[in-house]
């Protein structure tokens, strides 16, 4: 009996991430959701830059990469241009809440008809662990050695909760690749994040909670388990917006 | 079927990309293009195109590069600060050899600068403006009718050495009236096997990425993009010339420049100066061979820009520093008149000096 098999939408390629990053687990699941939905044909993914650049390595998919931070300005290209295309633009904390901030906001403002994957692991990890918008309060990283220090350097910007605000968007969430009940729920997440596009509701960003083992000089195991006790208090789960379910009340 | 009507330079050049089968439009308002997208915002839903105002430059830019990889003709406007800003996605679109048409209305700078006719970015054009090593196809219109005309070429251009055509006019040529003859041809039709299209499930997939990460590969990618580069110098330098069979004193400008040279030309010319005019339709690549062979029978060459002088060192590379060239210039978005080029004219002319 088979259990698993590898989606189809993922290629044979080992990752190049580290031992214990959910990187791996959250392709696997946009994989699954493309599956799923029978859209391979017709996806179109966006690598970001930083650790998941070489994601058009890891997906049977026609990739590009853009600069930093404006992948959702090259997926309302790509959208705009052919909107038979199912689209999705995968990127980090540093890419989508620092230096693309603008582009994910005004994507989201205008309702485009795209997929966000948004992987927060709070830390600036293919450059050796700086300081992300999204690091936490007292986090040490290279950049705030003593701890973020938030009259130094602000504080950590919650993306699902300001995206929410907006009018624009049809779905935003926040989940978390750090337990098996947690990775079920990002599971239908992004599944249904893929599936409002395919439908025409336009924007969906899912937020993923995500470990840096490496970065936060922890263990793989210890990094789940911080993600439990530090993170996930300060970045609560749930469905932050959903038009549909909002209209089927 | 052709028609002639009076449009101002910058509505020509938003219906000639029209003509040109252009359907995505991405951009950010900016003085003085307003018009572009003004008139794109009407046009393009007539059309069954997409106009869309981008949240900032940078934003249009990279919608560009997005449709550019869905193998669409895509365009986006702007003037000089916002084409700095562009810069990042130009870089990139060369890095992934995309097409793309670009305008720059150049206003005068640096930093916010003013908002009247200047041409002091010519190094940011024909250089490439942004990082690495790249170049991009710079047409400069010097009439209304060339505001469509080289509108036209440019998409074509673009499609077919897969890089970026960028016009590089100015407010003058820009918001100027004039008559203008539209050709409604059909487009020509370029294959594009490489655009994002989705697999089907039934070909390997395509990436396109500026992204390589094994020196010898990069490398290997910047030698055939400059071998492209080559081919593109050879085969489609534009230049006018303009009493250049006899001529001792040459002008060379380019643009709204090369309008008034022409008349200080003709006026100089009246007056029994062998004068003549060299004007560069494409910066890059720039008319070198034409400047070289000037150099064999002209005296003395002056460079009419309005900027502090950027073109004249392309004019000296390519005369090799064998005649001297001055610079006659006005800047900050003030014109040269006829007569302040006629009198520079004049002096060289009797051994003077400007």
């Amino acid at each position: 009996m088979i259990v698993a098999t590898r989606p189809h939408a993922l290629t044979t390629a080992p990752t190049h991430y580290c031992p214990g990053c959910t990187h791996g687990i959250i392709h696997r699941l946009v994989a699954e959701a493309i599956d799923a939905l029978g859209i391979e044909g017709r996806t179109i993914g966006i690598a970001p830059v930083g650790c998941s650049v070489l994601a058009y390595n890891y997906f049977n998919l026609d990739m590009t990469v853009a600069a930093h931070g404006r992948a959702p300005a090259v997926a309302t290209g790509l959208k705009r241009a052919n909107p038979e295309s199912i689209v999705f633009a995968y990127q980090g904390d540093g890419d989508l809440a620092s230096i693309g901030m603008a582009e994910a906001v005004h994507a989201a403002a205008r309702n485009e008809n795209i997929t966000v994957i948004f992987v927060n692991n709070a830390i600036y990890g293919m450059t050796g662990g700086q300081m992300a918008p999204t690091s936490l309060p007292g986090q040490v990283t290279q950049t705030s050695p003593a701890g973020r220090d938030e009259l130094l350097c602000g504080f950590p910007v919650k993306v699902c909760e300001m995206l929410a605000q907006l009018d624009g968007p049809e779905y935003i969430a926040r989940v978390a690749a750090n337990s098996v009940k947690n990775v079920l729920s990002a599971k239908k997440a992004i599944e249904k994040a893929f599936r409002n596009q395919v439908e025409g509701r336009g924007f969906s960003l899912v937020e993923v909670l995500s470990s840096c083992p490496t970065n936060w000089g922890m263990t793989p195991g210890d990094a789940l388990g911080w993600m439990d006790s530090t993170m996930i208090p300060y970045y609560p789960l749930g469905v932050y917006k959903d038009r549909s379910a909002k209209e089927a009340d | 079927m052709a028609k002639t009507v009076l449009m101002k330079g910058n509505e020509a050049l938003a219906e000639a990309a029209i003509q040109a089968g252009c359907r995505h439009y991405f951009g950010y308002p900016i003085t003085p293009q307003t018009e572009i997208g003004a008139y794109l915002a009407k046009r393009m839903p007539e059309v069954g195109g997409v106009f869309l105002q981008a949240e900032s430059e940078i934003a249009a830019i990279h919608m560009v590069y997005g449709a550019s990889c869905a193998g669409k003709r895509a365009m986006t406007s702007s003037s000089s600060p916002g084409i700095s800003l562009k810069s990042e996605g130009l870089s990139y679109l060369a890095g992934s050899d995309l097409p793309a048409f670009v305008v720059n209305v150049q206003r005068a700078g640096p930093g916010l600068g003013g908002i009247q006719p200047a041409q002091a970015d010519y190094f940011q054009a024909t250089r490439g403006g942004g990082h690495g090593d790249f170049r991009n196809i710079v047409l400069a219109p010097a009439s209304v009718q060339e505001m469509a005309s080289l509108t036209l070429r440019g998409f074509d251009l673009a499609d077919r050495y897969n890089m970026t055509a960028m016009i590089l006019t100015d407010g003058t040529i820009g918001q100027m009236m004039e008559q203008v003859t539209l050709e409604s041809a059909e487009p020509t039709a370029f294959e594009k096997p490489w655009a994002l299209t989705g697999t089907r499930c039934e070909r390997e997939k395509h990436v396109i990425t500026s992204l390589y990460l094994a020196p010898d590969e990069l490398e290997q990618k910047n030698l055939s993009r400059f071998a492209r580069y080559a081919r593109v110098q050879r085969a489609e330098t534009m230049v006018e010339t303009y009493g250049m069979e006899d001529a001792e004193i040459c002008l060379v400008a380019y643009g709204i420049a090369a309008r008034v040279s022409k008349n200080a030309v003709a006026a100089a010319r009246a007056s029994g100066i062998r004068a003549g005019l060299i004007r560069p339709i494409t910066l890059w690549p720039f008319p070198a061979e034409a400047l070289a062979n000037a150099a064999e029978h002209v005296r003395q060459f002056l460079s009419v820009e309005l900027s502090m002088g950027q073109m004249i060192q392309d004019i000296e590379l390519a005369i090799r520093c064998r005649r001297p060239v001055s610079l006659v210039s006005r800047v900050g978005g003030m014109i040269p008149t006829p007569e302040q080029v006629l009198l520079a004219i004049e002096r060289v002319a009797r051994g003077e000096a400007i």
